[in-house]
């Protein structure tokens, strides 16, 4: 327990040092943002009166506070460029990038654990054989590459889907999670590859130690040796990657987005970074790390929960 | 007495591999990329932003490729693309090596309050995608190579920050340091001379795999518009320009995606040479 306080007191502290960081190098670069909203023909009095009304002229850190305070509160700012509330410009997208990453996270688990449990099994076995080598040529296919490739073959030959056909969660929830199939099939395969062999590995370097040995004298067959012995440890190294892939996921479906014409936050993204519009920018980036740090907190706790020796230390 | 000097063959290391058969298929793929990109830098079929009238042919003599909807000759601008991949890649792992090798073994040797803080930062480094830190700098400081360079080459710092870290606290207290110390040999000798070559091993493969997810890094910022600014060909823009016409002309996808894809597979091929486990793949 004391270790699940400790590592929540880390995650904040990460948090507030991650806003702060990101707020103040984008102070320091963004220039002054009333400039920019009403351009350089306008009177030194109207610039002055916005930048009192947006209070730009408080210290660096009483803006920070402010910021920070209504980020929390779900209000971070108005976007330079478009004039409206950066939570209504990426609160309908969000959800439609975090469907994307989470649906390639359960693909990955669903594809990967089976192969690397299948290939350790019956290592050395002709199908390990096929399966090893063609998880090493799908890991070097990027995303966006096989998702080109998937929806030239499933969209445009074989018309199971019809690409650029999204449909809004909001219309229809089925529809929506089916358009979301085939991107999600691109996003997931190298990582299930990366999955199985990882599993696989850990689960073979577990299979050489003693505790493996005493279990099979016990008399436990393979099945259950695999299953009530090596899989718990051979685990922990596979969660460390499963909380990373989340998050690599995340940034990965901001490719993936573009190809298949799915509005979640990569185009709004891309296009402030075009434009420079440095509140949605932080916004969006300050979400998705909030989401990433609190993966890792979720990760270090089914850590201590699996292995609860890390508790007690 | 000197020592008999035999002429051996630079290539024979490889036969001491633990899995030489894919290091050498790996290699291979490797030299006919350099090569590619080597050629290039003397010779192109074209000038690879060189527009023309032939727009979108298929596979022709004058066009191995074919040519893109600007008429840009695609293998031209797949050798140009190819070269920048490279250098985006090498440049990250001098940078994300280099920087993450001092700092491994500064904190790794010296322990204390100050690699508590440093790692802790590289905790917190290490838990962002590159794509998203790149894209954070990117956005800062405008794009180009360059800032891409060092943006993906500080995120990988903490990748290489952590294995070499974890090597000087192991190997601090073997022997052979002691012994060097006792003779006298400073911090920077101990650490330098003495035990950066025991940590050259897991270092080589840790480049492997590094050097593989910048490549794909830059093929998907390149992706996204970012990096490298057109007219100059990369490959992850080139890949996003022809997707609407992919149908039409495929090589003007499938060239620079192929070249992406055996690039990462020729250094995960090497790497997977170098490791121990013989039990993995064969």
């Amino acid at each position: 327990m004391r270790y699940v306080l400790k590592k929540t007191a880390t995650m904040l502290i990460t948090l507030l040092a991650v806003s702060l960081f990101l707020f103040v190098s984008f102070q320091l670069i963004s220039g002054d943002p009333a400039t920019r909203m009403l351009g350089t023909g306008a009177t030194p009095e109207r610039l002055e009166a916005l930048r009192e009304e947006l209070g730009l002229n408080d210290a660096l850190l009483v803006r920070y506070v402010r910021w920070l305070a209504s980020f929390v509160r779900g209000d971070p700012g108005i976007s330079y460029v478009y004039r409206q509330p950066v939570a209504s410009l990426l609160g309908a997208k969000i959800p439609v990038t975090l469907a994307l990453a989470l649906m390639s996270f359960a693909l990955t688990c669903l594809v990967g654990f089976p192969a690397g449990l299948y290939t350790a099994k019956y290592a050395g076995s002709a199908l390990d054989r096929i399966v090893m080598v063609l998880n090493q040529a799908i890991m070097a296919v990027p995303p966006f590459f096989a998702g080109i490739l998937i929806s030239w073959a499933f969209g445009t030959v074989l018309r199971l889907f019809s690409p650029g056909a999204y449909v809004s969660y909001e219309t229809s929830v089925p529809r929506f999670l089916g358009y979301l199939v085939f991107p999600s099939i691109a996003l997931a395969l190298p990582r299930a590859a990366q999955l199985a062999k990882l599993l696989r590995g850990a689960i073979l370097e577990e299979s050489g130690k003693n505790y493996a040995r005493t279990a099979y004298s016990r008399g436990n067959n393979t099945d259950g040796v695999l299953f009530g012995h090596l899989l718990k440890n051979a685990f922990l190294p596979v969660l460390t990657f499963l909380g990373m892939s989340l998050a690599n996921l995340l940034a990965g479906s901001l490719i993936v987005e573009s190809i298949f014409n799915i509005p979640g936050i990569s185009s709004i993204l891309l296009s402030s970074i075009g434009n420079r519009d440095y509140p949605v920018i932080l916004a969006a980036v300050m979400w998705i790390a909030v989401f990433i740090i609190a993966i890792n907190l979720l990760v270090d706790i089914l850590y201590a929960v699996l292995d609860p020796r890390i508790d007690g230390e | 007495m000197r020592m008999k000097q035999t002429r051996r063959n630079p290539l024979a290391f490889i036969d001491t591999l633990p899995n030489p058969k894919l290091f050498r298929m790996g290699a291979l793929i490797t030299a006919a990329i350099v090569l590619l990109v080597l050629i290039g830098l003397v010779w192109m079929p074209y000038e690879p932003t060189a527009m023309s009238a032939d727009q979108m042919q298929g596979i022709s003599a004058s066009h191995l490729l074919g040519t893109d909807k600007m008429g840009r000759d695609i293998l031209s601008r797949v050798m140009y693309g190819s070269r920048i991949t490279l250098v985006v890649a090498l440049g990250t792992m001098v940078i994300g090596a280099g920087l993450g090798v001092l700092i491994g073994a500064a904190t790794g040797f010296y322990g204390g309050m100050a690699d508590e803080i440093v790692m802790r930062i590289m905790d917190g480094l290490f838990a962002f995608p590159n794509v998203l830190l790149a894209l954070v700098v990117v956005s800062l400081l405008g794009s180009s190579t360059v800032h891409m360079i060092w943006a993906l080459g500080i995120a990988f710092i903490p990748s290489f920050t952590r294995v070499v870290r974890s090597e000087y606290i192991r190997c601090k207290h073997l022997d052979y340091v002691k012994n060097a110390r006792l003779q006298g040999a400073s911090d920077a000798r101990v650490i330098f001379v003495h035990i950066l070559p025991n940590v050259s091993g897991v270092l080589l493969s840790n480049l492997m795999i590094g050097f593989n997810n910048a490549v794909l890094a830059e093929a998907g910022l390149s992706f996204l518009g970012i990096g490298s600014q057109p007219p100059y060909a990369s490959l992850g823009q080139m890949i996003s320009d022809a997707q609407a016409y992919f149908f039409e002309v495929p090589t003007a996808v499938l060239g620079p995606g192929l070249v992406i894809v055996l690039l990462v597979l020729s250094f995960s091929l090497m790497g997977e040479g170098l490791r121990s486990a013989a039990k993995e793949l064969d």
